[in-house]
């Protein structure tokens, strides 16, 4: 079994008498794509903004390649190289496509605190950029605003911001949301694409992506891991059918 | 806007002194100083508020700090320009570091109430300073010496070293907002949050342009004290602090001109009534909100929709 890079231990989240995160123990391996699935409000994306550094966990440790990152923030996470997206598309609306890209790639490459040369003329900014918005597949929309992208345009901006980043792991969180099953269709070879370059600890509703997608299945419900493994165990796992696949309780459908 | 546009104005400012003499109209000379003084500390607050979004509603105790830091200097019988002016910058500088790094940790209202609590903070405690004169404030004996064969207590000499320092103001900004560093601003008022999550710190980056702000603002600081010969402590209070963000929203909020357009506009209508009415105020208050409610975007934006805060721009 390959090394962990993610490794969650213990983790635990409280708002008031809720228990969103609740000793949480997750490991993310080197390369794999790791889904997280779960019932709505189960704190799939509370643990995220947890890991990705925009929420302080209650206790509990978070280790990024070895090192305890609990504490760090985002910013110094996302330099790292852990780097999350979102399920609300967070994107510089009034941005050109192109812009936004700079943007993160810029973060990783020299300081930003240079006060006189124009952007415009930072050529190499803009060819990665390029390369990261073929890879996306918006190379055609480059100088388009993004608030005028169609929606799954701007979920494939939302990725690639995160992708700029050169990440060596990245939080996904419910990358298809909103998409039309055409869309998806161009989203999910991407993610495939990525599957060894780097680790994606990936969560999503759509369980026909999911289990194309997955080297390995954890299952939250009421923020506690009920359970993981490669997906026919999953599948096979009576517990899991009863939380949330069977769907024959959805009294338990809640946080 | 027109490319030519600002350059014209330019070639009329430098000729305006000339003018004015042959017309017998110094008066105007001197007041087209105290514009441009204005312009460059509304200019300034334009690049935290405009282009950061951040609503700062204290930036006139950087504009005191640096006209109390002449006037204190000149009791001491610093008087030479190159030293008294760069001093004031610092110690805006310092004062802006203090205020930023405290203020910048909250948001929203929460901002703008302690900016504005800081400055009102200042203005008291100058108040409270008898040694620097309290609410009289204090008299400059001259203008800052500068050499070089310019003499400061000439009106019009004064008023090409403010021009000299207005355009290097703006073309300070103009250069900032395009490079790295102001293309993070832009993007941290846009999108903090994702702008951390992609690796800035961006609190780092506000303090910073909120540093760059203050120092600037403490530069028209000193010309003002220059200006007027005097300072009290009225000029850190929460009004001028007012007048600059009301002059950047005349003028446009993030855009290049949007700090000089907003301070000629104030000025010269306030100049142009107040001869009739006490109530001068009331007029700008109409001029505000017609503003407002016709070109949202400030007088700027009339000129150019594209000089503003970065629409779609080419690939190179």
């Amino acid at each position: 079994m390959s090394k962990s890079v993610l490794e969650v231990r213990g983790l635990c989240k409280r708002f008031g008498g809720l228990v969103a995160t609740d000793q949480v123990d997750l490991a993310v391996h080197s390369g794999e794509v790791h889904a997280l699935i779960g019932p709505n409000g189960a704190g799939k994306t509370t643990l995220v903004h947890q890991l990705s550094g925009t929420l302080p966990p209650d206790s509990g440790d978070i280790l990024f390649k070895g090192q305890v990152v609990t504490r760090m923030s985002a910013h110094a996470r996302a330099l790292r190289g852990l780097v999350r997206s979102y399920q609300i598309t967070s994107i510089f609306r009034s941005h050109s496509v192109i812009d936004n890209i700079v943007l993160a790639v810029q973060a990783r490459s020299g300081s930003s605190f240079r006060y006189w040369r124009p952007v415009s003329a930072e050529r190499a900014l803009y060819t990665e950029a390029t390369s990261i918005l073929e890879r996306i597949g918006l190379q055609d929309k480059a100088a388009t605003r993004a608030a005028i992208l169609a929606h799954g345009e701007q979920r494939q901006l939302e990725l690639g911001l995160a992708l700029a980043t050169k990440p060596s792991m990245l939080l996904l969180d419910e990358p298809m949301a909103g998409m039309g099953p055409e869309e998806s269709e161009r989203l999910i070879p991407l993610i495939a694409s990525l599957r060894g370059e780097l680790s994606i600890l990936l969560i999503e509703h759509d369980m026909g992506a999911v289990f194309r997608l997955a080297d390995r299945i954890s299952v939250l419900v009421s923020g506690r891991v009920i359970a993981t493994g490669v997906p026919d165990q999953i599948r096979a796992n009576p517990d899991v059918r009863r939380a949330y696949l069977g769907d024959d309780m959805p009294g338990q459908v809640i946080a | 806007m027109p490319r030519i546009l600002p350059w014209v104005a330019l070639a009329l400012a430098i000729a305006f002194p000339l003018v004015a003499e042959q017309f017998d109209l110094g008066f105007y000379v001197s007041f087209a100083s105290r514009v441009m003084i204005y312009a460059i500390a509304a200019t300034s607050l334009n690049l935290i508020l405009g282009y950061g979004g951040m609503v700062s509603f204290g930036h006139a105790a950087f504009f005191g700090a640096g006209a109390y830091t002449v006037a204190i200097a000149m009791t001491y019988g610093l008087d030479s320009a190159w030293l008294a002016w760069p001093l004031a910058m610092l110690v805006a500088a310092a004062v802006a570091l203090l205020i930023g790094a405290l203020s910048l940790r909250t948001r929203g209202v929460y901002f703008i109430m302690i900016t504005l609590a800081f400055a009102q903070m200042m203005f008291y405690v100058f108040i409270g300073l008898k040694a620097y004169g309290g609410e009289e404030g204090l008299n400059l004996p001259h203008r800052s010496v500068i050499g070089f064969g310019l003499n400061l207590k000439d009106d019009a000499s004064f008023y090409y070293v403010v021009l000299a320092l207005l355009v290097g103001t703006l073309v300070l900004l103009q250069r900032l907002v395009n490079a790295r560093f102001g293309r993070v601003l832009q993007a941290i008022r846009e999108n903090e949050s994702r702008m951390e999550t992609i690796g800035y710190a961006t609190y780092r980056y506000k303090l910073c342009a909120f540093v760059i702000a203050g120092t600037v603002c403490g530069l028209a600081g000193a010309l003002i004290a220059n200006q007027t010969r005097y300072v009290n402590p009225n000029l850190m209070h929460w009004v001028i602090s007012g007048d600059m963000m009301i002059m950047i929203i005349l003028g446009g909020l993030a855009y290049r001109y949007g700090g000089l357009l907003g301070a000629i506009v104030m000025l010269v209508l306030d100049e142009a009534i107040s001869p009739y009415t006490t109530y001068s105020k009331f007029v700008i208050g109409f001029v505000l909100l017609a503003v407002v409610l016709f070109a949202p975007r400030g007088l700027a934006a009339l000129f150019d929709r594209k000089t503003a805060t970065q629409p779609a721009k080419a690939v190179p």
